[in-house]
């Protein structure tokens, strides 16, 4: 095994030359990245390019044939114990909510900090209803998922990762599947968020947000890391001719 | 004015129209259909009135009453006929007290029961069985109102309701502490609820592990489950039950020692076979279930059996209650099968009673009464279920 050089102290998610294939398609072809601890890091490219790949290795929903991937100090492997550490620690939100559609907003909240942290009822919904309130909508605690509007839908199931008290958050296309006038209720949520100092790794196409949110960007094209920088000069400047494209794609609507 | 107009609320048209109008255009609409509707009531009229008339007038009904104690209880002996009632007694106690602290579904479940229990106290049963019965009907109530609103009671309930298996089981057969009763003697509706229970209530687990297994991604498990599953629903129910009676004893060593009994071999031979085909339903609805759940779940922290248990089952068997409940029915019937190998239960006990010289020659009157019998019992199955799902609103989202 390579030893990984040049790692800052603060880093919290290291990626280190990530190969993935799907049977034979090669997904990630060797990704290298740093994270940050408190790094707000969007992420973003052409459909089919593995950025949501990418987030799901983090949190290891998919596994990688080589490389490797350290999650604050702990290697992904195989290990099912580790695996299960790295996922108290790692909060996902994903593009379909994946809210669980029998247990009401507070119950979808209230399940995993009771039977995984072992956190006592009430402790855990009063918990639950203070992250309901800091995403606005603690009225509908009670409601199922299916009475909920997606935007809500979308914040109960940000709150729902915030209850295991994750140091990370990572955010696969969180508004992608919201009707236009419910984007800005949720990204205001992750303003908030990342305003309170949480590492966030976001896959968005939302250009607005990246550049006023993102401390970085990095724009992935089949499979690596094509441009990486910072919003003014990702957006402004770009050095690949790839990012030029996409970024005039993006700003054309 | 015209804004008046256009936002004046229009009804829909109704769709309700009188009963004639309705003949009319649905039976007596051209010529040829009229005549199809005329034979069809004529043909209606000639059937039910043979029917009819063979009910109440040709029909040898006597041979209901005359043998009723065996039709429920087989040759059970009948000075312990009193240890059935107990577990009866009991059974209601706890449904009116499951009712009471429940409510709802369960309510109307206890409340059928009641109502079964007033039909059969109408049935000509002697009068110290009345007697038993009408203890019951009030029961129930009783107990409804003594469990209303003990929510602390619950667990004690689930514990009841899980000790009632040993229970009735000991009570029937006494163990010693009372005189045994063999399980050679129990027969009718008795034996053919008992079947029914034991399959339903161990089958299911059994087919829930089996459906997991399945699925599973250890290929020792996945492959165990596949052949079980596959091989027991190549085989028919008869051909088990016949190897459980037959073929069992020539295989195990000593038959002095592994003499089990034939009932156990029968509920061992229908949970098992039942088991396959619950499996296969539950994993229809495990298939159902997006990828999703899982992920979201497992990006909890939930570790694979909690995510079964609090995720991915409560979703898939609530989506499947329909084709679980129809393998309940199915397995219910598949009980009187036992009858072939020369249990008495109740198909068996028709079929004996029918071998009596008495009794010759009134098939179509006691298996009338026997094809009711298990009617009411399928029929309120499904009537639960359907209320189950409507109160769980399957089908909806």
């Amino acid at each position: 095994m390579v030893a990984i050089e040049n790692v800052p102290e603060d880093a919290i998610i290291i990626c280190d030359d990530v190969h993935k294939w799907f049977d034979d398609f090669h997904v990630l072809k060797g990704v290298t990245a740093t994270f940050k601890r408190g790094e707000k890091v969007v992420i973003c490219g052409p459909s089919g390019s593995g950025k949501s790949t990418l987030i799901r290795t983090i949190n290891r929903l998919e596994t990688y044939q080589r490389g490797r991937i350290i999650v604050d100090g702990i290697e992904l492997s195989d290990d099912l114990r580790n695996i299960e550490l790295i996922r108290q620690e790692v909060g996902m939100v994903f593009q379909q909510f994946n809210l669980f559609p029998h247990l009401s907003a507070l119950q979808n909240i209230t399940l995993s900090p009771i039977w995984v942290r072992k956190m006592a009822r009430s402790e855990a919904e009063s918990m639950a209803l203070g992250l309901l309130e800091r995403v606005g909508i603690e009225e509908h605690a009670h409601k199922f998922p299916a009475q909920l509007s997606g935007g809500q839908q979308q914040r109960v199931a940000i709150a729902r990762a915030l209850a295991m008290e994750p140091k990370i958050m990572l955010f696969d296309e969180p508004t992608s599947a919201l009707d236009p006038e419910m984007i800005s209720e949720v990204l205001d949520v992750m303003r908030e968020l990342a305003q309170s100092g949480m590492t966030m790794l976001v896959v968005t196409h939302e250009m607005g947000f990246a550049r006023e949110v993102a401390d970085r960007i990095l724009f992935i094209d089949e499979g690596t890391i094509v441009e990486e920088a910072a919003p003014e000069v990702f957006f402004d400047n770009p050095q690949n001719e790839r990012t030029q494209l996409f970024i005039s794609q993006m700003l054309q609507h | 004015m015209e804004e008046r107009e256009l936002n004046q609320a229009i009804k829909p048209p109704t769709g309700s129209k009188g009963i004639p109008q309705w003949l009319k255009e649905n039976l007596f609409n051209t010529w040829y259909n009229t005549i199809l509707t005329c034979l069809a009531f004529l043909f209606l009229y000639f059937v039910l009135k043979g029917i009819l008339i063979w009910i109440f007038t040709g029909a040898k009904w006597s041979v209901i009453p005359a043998n009723l104690r065996l039709f429920m209880v087989g040759i059970y002996p009948s000075q312990e006929t009193w240890r059935v009632w107990i577990v009866i007694y009991s059974l209601s106690a706890l449904a009116g007290l499951s009712a009471g602290i429940w409510g709802g579904l369960i309510f109307r479940f206890a409340l059928s029961i009641g109502g079964v229990g007033v039909i059969l106290a109408l049935l000509p049963f002697n009068l110290w069985t009345r007697v038993w019965i009408l203890g019951m009907v009030v029961l129930l109530p009783g107990f409804f109102f003594l469990g209303r609103d003990r929510q602390g009671w619950r667990p004690w309930i689930v514990g009841g309701w899980l000790l009632s298996f040993p229970w009735t089981i000991g009570v029937l057969h006494g163990f010693g502490i009372l005189p045994i009763v063999r399980t050679t003697s129990w027969g009718g509706l008795l034996l053919t609820l008992i079947l029914a229970a034991v399959g339903i209530v161990v089958s299911f687990p059994l087919g829930v592990l089996l459906a997991i297994g399945r699925r599973s991604t250890l290929p020792v498990l996945k492959w165990v489950s596949t052949a079980y599953i596959e091989t027991v629903r190549g085989v028919p129910l008869v051909a088990i039950l016949y190897m459980a009676q037959n073929m069992l004893p020539i295989f195990l060593p000593d038959s002095a020692i592994f003499e089990i009994d034939k009932i156990l071999r029968a509920m061992v031979g229908i949970t098992f076979f039942s088991a396959a085909y619950m499996a296969e339903n539950v994993r229809g609805g495990l298939q159902a279930i997006p990828k999703g759940q899982h992920e979201a779940a497992r990006a909890l922290g939930l570790s694979y059996s909690l995510t079964m248990l609090f995720i991915i089952l409560p979703q898939a068997l609530r989506s499947v209650i329909p084709a679980i409940v129809g393998q309940f029915i199915a397995l219910f019937k598949d009980t009187s099968l036992v009858a072939i190998i020369g249990l008495l239960d109740l198909l068996g006990i028709a079929k004996s009673v029918l071998g009596n010289t008495e009794w010759l020659g009134l098939q179509a009157e006691v298996y009338l009464f026997v094809a009711v019998i298990y009617f009411v019992f399928s029929y309120s199955m499904s009537y639960v279920s359907r209320r189950i799902e409507t109160a769980l609103g399957v089908g909806k989202i």
